[in-house]
């Protein structure tokens, strides 16, 4: 049989796991749903009307990154209860085009996710107008959710399959992710000051970039011996 | 054998420690800010370096096991993160205590390389919950060797991306440039860096032994009773030596 080009698999698997949430919404609108409810929770725990600078990057970063654990959590889970791992093994696609939707899937995931975060976030906390810092934010949004879904889609696979996966996958997560987390709030933070500061550290978005790329090769490199079984 | 020249090894790893503590006690001079408090610097940083080094070593352990298949790999990996996981906590020990003393706080936020190790040791400590959470040997060792590799190129990474961080309060030991360690201070801290180094190797095979004269024991057992061992294991975080028997 014809070995199927791995962009076609991933582009399938994408659109088949977008029309699966699309039918259940089990990971976005809980997401979505965390961010806001989390803003809220900021609000009363730091008592405060409206955030900038620093505190304003931190809070939001913090919170779509545990945001993005609530699809880290999910994203794997109907292919290891109904048989998608046995039918994808079955199927002559490298496996690496799993890795490849699912970070797809994890991107589609945040980017919907930010579309709802960010004008939350700039209503309810942030001080200085989102306008001013959004041509800004879009590179550190990308390089940031790029990082968070590749880490996401190695880990995912890494613990779905273990006994206690909704606890594995935020813990093993969240301290391969702090690197990025450093990164694009440090990034984003000069974009929240209040008065505007222009100017971002070149160094940031490098390292974010490196750390991306690293990540990538070390899930590329792994993943097969994730789906061996 | 596993145990061929084990005894050799622990006994001059013993001495090694021995001569270190008295070389770190008596010989080496007081430091004149710090003065004996500077003395758990020949412990910390020794261990810090080795722990560091042993996580990366587990994960070319690990990428051995990876491409082999063979379960002793897997053994040697564990042992080595398990090993490096005990020193790390004394690393964290003994840097906290050194922080207080120089800096007057148990816990400096400012220092990368505190914050950094943390960071190995958070993601380290799930290492044994993510084995235990895998009833399959085969791939609980597979899977182990997975993050092994992962966390194994992580150490060095979340170091340097700690590091760019806007704050230098902790001494860079070995940078030879602006080494301010005179020199008895370095020969001890060296005779120490070997020392140490003795101790995680010489523990590193002491546990490997163990494992597989276990795991000798348990198939002599089987073959004695003349029963086949498939009793349902009891879930564990350590690996499953296969094909044991054959001495190699």
């Amino acid at each position: 049989m014809r070995r199927p080009r791995t962009l076609a698999v991933v582009a399938a698997l994408l659109r088949a796991q977008l029309r699966l949430e699309l039918r259940t919404f089990e990971a976005l609108p809980a997401m979505c749903l965390f961010v806001v409810t989390a803003f809220v929770l900021f609000h009363f725990g730091l008592n405060v009307d409206a955030l900038s600078g620093n505190l304003a990057s931190g809070v939001l970063w913090v919170t779509l990154l545990l945001a993005a654990l609530l699809a880290i959590n999910r994203i794997y889970v109907a292919d290891a209860e109904q048989g998608g791992f046995d039918a994808f093994l079955l199927s002559p696609a490298e496996r690496v085009a799993l890795l490849g939707a699912k970070t797809a899937v994890l991107l589609v995931y945040l980017a919907v996710l930010e579309l709802i975060a960010l004008p939350a976030f700039a209503i309810l906390l942030l001080e200085p107008s989102l306008w001013q810092a959004l041509p800004g934010m879009l590179g550190a949004l990308a390089l940031g959710d790029l990082g968070v879904a590749v880490i996401g889609a190695l880990v995912g696979a890494l613990a779905v399959r273990t006994q206690a996966r909704d606890l594995l996958g935020p813990l093993i997560s969240l301290p391969l992710l702090v690197p990025v987390l450093i990164c694009a709030a440090s990034w984003s933070a000069p974009l929240f000051d209040y008065p505007h500061a222009a100017g971002v550290a070149v160094r940031w978005p490098a390292i974010l970039a490196l750390y991306d790329a690293l990540f990538g090769l070390i899930a590329f490199a792994l993943f097969d011996f994730l789906v061996e079984d | 054998m596993y145990g061929k020249g084990l005894r050799a090894l622990s006994l001059t790893t013993a001495l090694a420690v021995a001569l270190t503590l008295a070389a770190a006690l008596y010989w080496a001079p007081n430091d004149a800010y710090l003065g004996f408090l500077q003395k758990i610097f020949y412990v910390h940083v020794p261990l810090a370096i080795i722990t560091l080094c042993g996580f990366v070593a587990a994960g070319l352990m690990a990428i051995a096991h990876l491409r082999t298949g063979d379960s002793r790999w897997d053994v040697r990996s564990y042992v080595a993160i398990h090993i490096s996981l005990i020193f790390g906590v004394a690393v964290l020990i003994t840097g906290s205590i050194w922080a207080r003393g120089a800096w007057g706080h148990w816990w400096v936020w400012d220092d990368p390389t505190l914050v950094s190790f943390l960071l190995v040791m958070l993601l380290y400590a799930t290492y044994q919950p993510l084995r235990f959470a895998i009833d399959d040997p085969e791939r609980q060792a597979r899977y182990a060797s997975v993050f092994a590799v992962t966390a194994g190129v992580f150490v060095p990474v979340c170091f340097a991306v700690v590091r760019l961080g806007p704050s230098y309060v902790h001494p860079r030991t070995l940078d030879n440039v602006n080494s301010n360690l005179p020199g008895r201070m370095q020969v001890v801290f060296y005779l120490a860096l070997v020392s140490m180094t003795l101790l995680w190797v010489t523990l590193w095979r002491f546990e490997i032994t163990a494992k597989h004269v276990a795991a000798q024991l348990r198939a002599l057992r089987g073959l004695l009773t003349e029963q086949a061992d498939d009793a349902p294991a009891r879930r564990s975080a350590a690996p499953t030596l296969t094909g044991v028997g054959s001495e190699t």
